[in-house]
């Protein structure tokens, strides 16, 4: 029989280990799901994994990897010091909505004029509506103990019908005859959020991302209110004794979360997306939450898996339009990943053992 | 007993190994009927996983066992019990929620009509003098009254051999005195009794023989009676004990002045603290007793900093502090350890390194504008791993890694080295070691040398009568008058604590 026996010590080897052979478990499970749908297994995970960045096609892609994993991980860096502490904050996609209106609508303020500070102020109007959205849940839970999880979610549909209005109302563009959506920022220079260099899909966002990811590494590990985060995760109680002000480090960790979702917004609606439309989000706040867990909520992690993450969407939709592989299938076989990645978590703090069943 | 009474249990080099330790090897020996033997050692002797195979719940890997002549292998605690064998645990297992005789009923194969359960119930409980209301709600129980119920429960299968694990954990002096009189009484009927401890003033009132273990193996058997505590504690650590010295001292001024403090207990099965006054001055140590679950936790959180109270229901030289957060205090030389070790005292999955700045950051300067200075961190870890003797292989280990004697001389090491001015500990040497636990306690005793004032709270009254200059009794979340330590009575110590907790005593005509 076999039995699993709590290890003294999360070991080092497997946590290294554990997220390759999730990999290979995926491709594997995955191909046997992709060979059931009448589709050549290697051809498709060749696909999804390897002509994005190596094929014949990859100058096209491989900006688009950027592109996505950008605010994925922007998103993600700030969801894990929140998940870290025990703090979850499911609604970074409202935060993320949220944080591009407010961006959207200072720039969409100034429009025509062209003066330097617009984008930057842009910038921090994105960073403040994200904090502002994230408040609502952190004072209702430092006030009167509600639960995080449900206020963050449910205020992501009320991003959502606030994000719709906007397009319908506000922020619509005058001349864009009657339809939805707000001017495009990419034909607004003074305001856009363009590649910095063309074509390879580098953009204030990915900066942002690649500076958030080291941010949060030092915060983590050479900084005593990152030791409280920790702390709090792992030991509540003993984070009280350590002086941790529990409230102190809701606040601060719903706070910086939002802060980084809505930078991710501001940057996507005033890059990549171009506009406020009542689609201009593309579930990124959600997927983030993903790409948290499945870097193990560690900072160099976070980056790994948003840039796999990303590439599985573009595999996907190259598998999708090549291969003529369904949407669902591509989903499936990235929640299989999530799958063994948590599944495999367990070799890190269990060993397996063969034992002999003990006569009952 | 006389030495002709026949053998009830032979237990024969019964090994058990776990993986990386052998709880027991070819452990031997035998229980007379009507004997009251008792099992001695320290923790991690052995001593819990020799009863389990004795009531079931464990298998033996080798060895053999008879009762009353017969090969006996319990398979599980019904086998067991079938066969006469009882036992009551140190934890009990009631729900608060319902009557006695119900609780009593849930235990039961075949439960009998509960009206007819209760009068079982109450001509066992008035044979053997442990009064007892079948009706009366559990929750309502005081500790020595639930005793009572798990062993009524035992007694009602009609046992051939009782095993007492701790029992006397939870009870005040008084209450212990009750018991045994139901033991002797149990033991003259010809009911054995294993009876597990490592109290040796007990077992040497109430035990016919002794079986020591250490390490898993026996290393003496003797007749408790004719040794002293002395000589039994050295066969269980196998050396000689090193008693803490204190050096005489002149008491200084008032370091800590607690006035009227109360603090309403936050979880609904805590307890409030009321109204609670006591001084300690330079150089003194206050040893605060009690049962537990009387407020122990609720008044070290109160002193820590944890709970926050009026600023005045705590001064310490004169300023108050009652208001002030954890590490406000520290950084007036405030320090405390808590009991629980893992999770309050430590983060059971950090390092040794990142469990010392827990709650060294503040006094041994290990931040620098917040941010961390891990050389300093590690070489203050290291610093409290050599001093107090702590057995790991590093400090890069886990907390949970460590043995719980081993983390205990961490945790408590941890705020010695701090130089506390007021040092607040609660079960200083809770599962440590003998040897240890000295080294422990002079640790203590060394930093009121230097002028600080400690507090030990304590359910070891050996512990606080060996290092108190004065001791009170927690109650009920009450504290009573500080008392001299010297000269004070069990009598008089059990009655701070309660007394019998109203509990009626036993009415044994033996």
């Amino acid at each position: 029989m076999l039995t699993l026996e709590k290890r003294a010590q999360p070991s080092r080897a497997w946590s290294l280990m554990t997220p390759i052979l999730a990999v290979v478990l995926t491709m594997i499970a995955g191909g046997i799901m992709f060979a059931l749908l009448g589709k050549a297994p290697l051809e498709a995970i060749r696909t999804i994994f390897w002509d994005p960045i190596f094929g014949e096609f990859s100058f096209y892609y491989r900006p688009q990897i950027l592109i996505k994993a950008g605010p994925l991980i922007l998103i993600a860096i700030g969801l894990s010091l929140g998940f870290r502490a025990g703090i979850w904050n499911i609604g970074a996609e409202g935060q993320y909505i949220m944080g591009a209106i407010f961006g959207a609508g200072v720039g969409l303020a100034f429009y025509p004029a062209d003066l330097w500070f617009i984008f930057p102020l842009m910038v921090l109007a994105g960073a403040l509506g994200g904090i502002l959205w994230a408040m609502i849940p952190a004072l209702l839970k430092t006030k009167f103990g509600t639960n995080e999880i449900l206020v963050s979610l449910m205020l992501v549909y009320v991003a959502e019908h606030i994000l719709s209005a906007v397009s319908f109302g506000a922020l619509r563009n005058p001349d864009g005859h009657g339809f939805p959506g707000s001017r495009n920022f990419q034909q607004y220079e003074a305001a856009s959020n363009p590649e910095i260099i063309a074509g390879s899909g580098m953009h204030w966002g990915v900066i942002t991302a690649f500076i958030a990811v080291i941010g949060a590494y030092i915060l983590l590990n050479r900084h005593i209110l990152g030791y409280q985060i920790r702390l709090t995760g792992q030991a509540p109680r003993a984070a009280r004794f350590a002086g941790v002000r529990p409230n102190l480090l809701i606040t601060f960790c719903l706070g910086a979360s939002g802060a980084l979702a809505g930078l991710a917004g501001l940057f996507e609606v005033a890059g990549p997306a171009g506009q406020i439309s009542i689609d201009f989000n593309s579930g990124y706040g959600f997927t983030a939450i993903i790409v948290a867990f499945l870097g193990r909520l560690h900072p160099f992690g976070i980056l790994l898996a948003g840039l796999l993450m990303a590439l599985t969407y573009v595999g996907g939709d190259i598998a999708q339009s090549n291969l003529g592989l369904p949407a669902a299938a591509i989903q499936a076989f990235q929640g299989m990943l999530l799958f063994f990645l948590l599944g495999m978590d367990m070799l890190t703090n269990f060993r397996v053992r063969l034992k002999q069943a003990e006569a009952v | 007993m006389s030495d002709t009474a026949p053998n009830l249990l032979t237990v024969n080099a019964l090994t058990k190994a776990y993986p990386g330790v052998v709880a027991n090897s070819e452990v031997s020996f035998t229980i007379a009927e009507g004997e009251v033997h008792a099992l001695l050692g320290e923790n991690g002797a052995g001593k819990s996983t020799l009863v389990k195979m004795i009531y079931g719940l464990v298998r033996p890997d080798s060895g053999s066992m008879t009762l009353r002549g017969q090969p006996y292998e319990p398979s599980e605690p019904r086998a067991a019990r079938a066969s006469g064998v009882a036992m009551v645990f140190q934890h009990f297992s009631l729900f608060d929620a319902l009557n006695v005789a119900e609780n009593i009923a849930l235990g039961m194969e075949n439960p009998p009509p509960q009206r007819q359960l209760a009068g079982r119930i109450r001509e066992v409980s008035e044979t053997y003098g442990l009064p007892l209301d079948p009706e009366s709600m559990v929750g309502n129980l005081s500790a020595g009254e639930r005793q009572r119920v798990e062993i009524i429960r035992c007694l009602l299968q009609d046992p051939k051999l009782l095993i007492m694990d701790e029992p006397t954990s939870v009870l005040t002096p008084q209450e212990v005195d009750i018991l045994f009189e139901t033991l002797k009484k149990l033991s003259a009927e010809g009911t054995a009794i294993l009876y597990i401890s490592h109290k040796l003033e007990e077992i040497r009132t109430l035990c016919d023989s002794a079986t020591i273990l250490r390490l898993g193996k026996v290393v003496n058997t003797c007749n408790p009676r004719e040794q002293t505590a002395r000589d039994m504690a050295e066969m269980m650590v196998g050396e000689t004990l090193h008693v803490p010295t204190r050096e005489a001292r002149d008491l200084g001024e008032v370091i800590v002045k607690v006035s009227n403090l109360s603090v309403s207990s936050e979880n609904a099965f805590g307890t409030s603290l009321k109204d609670i006054n006591f001084e300690v001055r330079a150089g003194e140590v206050l040893g605060i007793g009690g049962v537990a679950g009387n407020g122990q936790d609720e008044l070290l959180s109160a002193l820590s900093g944890e709970t926050r109270a009026k600023a005045g229901a705590v001064h310490v030289k004169g300023k108050p502090v009652g208001d002030l957060g954890p590490n406000e205090r520290r950084s007036l030389a405030i320090l405390a350890a808590p009991e629980e070790r893992l999770g309050h005292a430590a983060a059971p999955d950090m390092s040794l390194i990142e469990n010392a700045l827990l709650t060294g950051a503040i006094r041994e300067n290990l931040t620098h504008r917040g941010f961390l200075k891990w050389d300093a961190v590690k070489a203050f870890a290291d610093r409290v791993i050599e001093s107090f003797d702590v057995r790991t292989p590093g400090a890069r280990n886990a907390a949970r890694s460590l043995s719980g004697g081993n983390l205990q001389k961490f945790v408590v090491g941890r705020e010695v080295l701090q130089r506390p001015d007021v040092l607040v500990v609660n079960q200083p040497t809770w599962g440590v070691d003998a040897s240890a636990a000295a080294a422990i306690r002079q640790s203590l005793l060394d930093l009121t040398s230097k002028g600080a004032a400690v507090i030990v709270i304590s359910q070891d009254l050996d512990e606080l009568m060996e290092i108190s200059d004065r001791f009170a009794a927690l109650n009920e979340g009450r504290l009573s008058d500080p008392r001299p330590a010297q000269g004070l009575t069990v009598d008089e110590i059990g009655l701070m604590m309660g007394g019998a907790h109203g509990m009626e005593v036993a009415h044994v005509d033996a």
